[in-house]
């Protein structure tokens, strides 16, 4: 027997009312979602479907991509052909101009080493990297990401650096087995500690979605100018220091800003750094956090802190 | 009109575009803008006969957009939602209007889903995001109203009750 054959066939619900109340749930579970879906809580249920979201979009992004790959390097091909001239007289202009660079930076190589060996300075190994195409590009204001299709089948993991032809575009935030999720540094979540070149000054970049991210906290001593080059500082550990990001700018509202390096050129081809955030590099035996003594300073003996009559402390 | 036109074949346009619109393209080396298609069916399914399927498909449809651009899960559906429900509490008034001034209603809804998303997000940030970047966004998007006129039309030439 149907519902509309039994006592209560004749009732009819208002359907607005119920529209309104299925609207008020769905408004409910959307808020709930979106409380409780933080970066840190992601290896769990939301984090598995974020995952394979990603590993199907990153598939059907790929598909789409040749077509567009094709056409861009049809018009390339197209543009080339046409500016052949102008394009060579530019590249005798430049590999002369570059001939006299490189005699300058074999010298500064030479004496780098020469003051190295000196000074026993040991310099960092160079950093694996993973080359990847970005199939896929979320450029709104709420996120600026993209996916890339190398994964955890080619060693990616989360917090890895992403540098474009030019310098850093972002970091990892979620890796599924053969695609990634990059944070680009105009993202309105995007934090990066970044330096001053010329005045060793600290700051925050900090994405907001739109072009230019902002120099937050900043601390330096010398006022900053137009044109200063930025680079990642390496504090906390979670980015290599030294890696290029762009040059300070002046904002519409006169906050300094950072024009990125990135931004010269496409990145849609982009290097992945595997670099492991060294805060949490532990060689194998090596004691955990847990078994280290307490950084805490012990207490001294009160006749080394204790004031004389003078004010300085008194002898042992 | 049966329930897969007016639901399940906007959702699927919507999809697809967005995944189209998400591919790395540049035109003359720019970045195309990034509409967001979804608010097409928010303000047109408003205007329709209430039901309580539009609320449930507008979850799905923003979930859909949180992964696919990355966001935080729960920030499209509710964006979504408001401007749906800013339609369905004017449905009424909107009845018999014509195009320019049902076109005014879904800048208005447009500007109060991209107004959520930027309070939301400041709100999770710390910081309000980019206004030009909100305000770009939300320009492309009121511009899909044909769309939108598009669809309430092809149901009100389906239902019986507007003949």
């Amino acid at each position: 027997m149907s519902l509309r054959d039994g006592p209560f066939g004749d009732i009819k619900p208002p359907v607005a009312w119920l529209a309104a109340l299925a609207l008020f749930v769905a408004s409910v579970v959307a808020t709930v979602l979106f409380v409780g879906d933080r970066p840190d809580s992601r290896s769990g249920v939301g984090g598995a479907v974020r995952r394979t979201a990603d590993e199907a979009a990153a598939r059907a992004g790929g598909v789409l991509s040749v077509p567009i790959r094709w056409i861009d390097d049809g018009a390339a091909g197209v543009r080339a052909y046409v500016l052949a001239g102008s394009q060579n007289r530019q590249l005798r202009r430049d590999l002369v101009a570059a001939r006299g660079w490189r005699d300058q930076a074999v010298a500064l190589e030479e004496e780098n080493a020469r003051l190295r060996a000196l000074l026993g300075v040991r310099t960092d190994p160079p950093l694996p990297m993973v080359f990847a195409n970005t199939v896929l590009d979320a450029r709104g204001p709420f996120s600026n990401s993209r996916l890339a299709d190398a994964g955890a089948d080619r060693g990616v993991t989360d917090g890895n650096p992403v540098l474009g032809e030019r310098g850093l575009v972002g970091r990892v935030v979620g890796v599924a087995p053969h695609a990634s999720r990059l944070m680009l540094l105009t993202d309105v979540q995007s934090r990066t500690p970044v330096l001053i070149a010329r005045t060793n000054g600290r700051a925050i970049l900090t994405g907001d979605g739109g072009p230019n991210p902002a120099l937050a906290y900043l601390r330096t001593h010398d006022p900053l100018r137009d044109g200063d080059k930025v680079l990642t500082s390496g504090d906390g550990g979670v980015l290599p220091r030294g890696l290029p990001v762009g040059v300070v700018a002046r904002g519409l509202g006169g906050e300094w800003r950072v024009a990125l390096d990135s931004d010269a050129a496409p990145i849609e081809f982009v290097r992945i750094l595997l670099f492991k955030d060294f805060s949490q590099i532990a060689p194998p035996g090596q004691p955990g956090p847990a078994d280290l003594p307490s950084t805490a300073t012990e207490a001294p003996p009160p006749a080394t802190v204790a004031p004389t009559a003078a004010g300085g402390p008194s002898p042992p | 009109m049966p329930a897969s036109a007016s639901l399940g074949a906007p959702i699927l346009a919507c999809m697809l575009a967005s995944i189209v619109f998400a591919t790395p393209v540049r035109i003359l080396g720019l970045r195309p803008p990034e509409p967001v298609f979804a608010l097409v069916p928010a303000f047109a399914w408003g205007m329709m006969r209430p039901s309580i399927w539009p609320p449930v498909a507008l979850v799905g449809l923003g979930l859909f957009l949180d992964l696919l651009w990355g966001a935080p899960m729960g920030l499209w559906p509710f964006c979504l939602l408001s401007a749906y429900a800013l339609t369905f509490a004017v449905r009424r008034v909107l009845s018999g209007q014509e195009f320019w001034a049902l076109w005014g209603w879904y800048v208005a809804a447009c500007g109060l889903a991209m107004t959520c998303g930027l309070v939301l997000m400041g709100l999770r940030a710390g910081h309000l995001p980019s206004i030009i970047g909100a305000g770009w966004q939300f320009a492309i998007s009121a511009t899909l109203f044909p769309f939108a006129w598009r669809l309430v039309e092809r149901y009100q030439d389906a239902d019986a009750r507007f003949r």
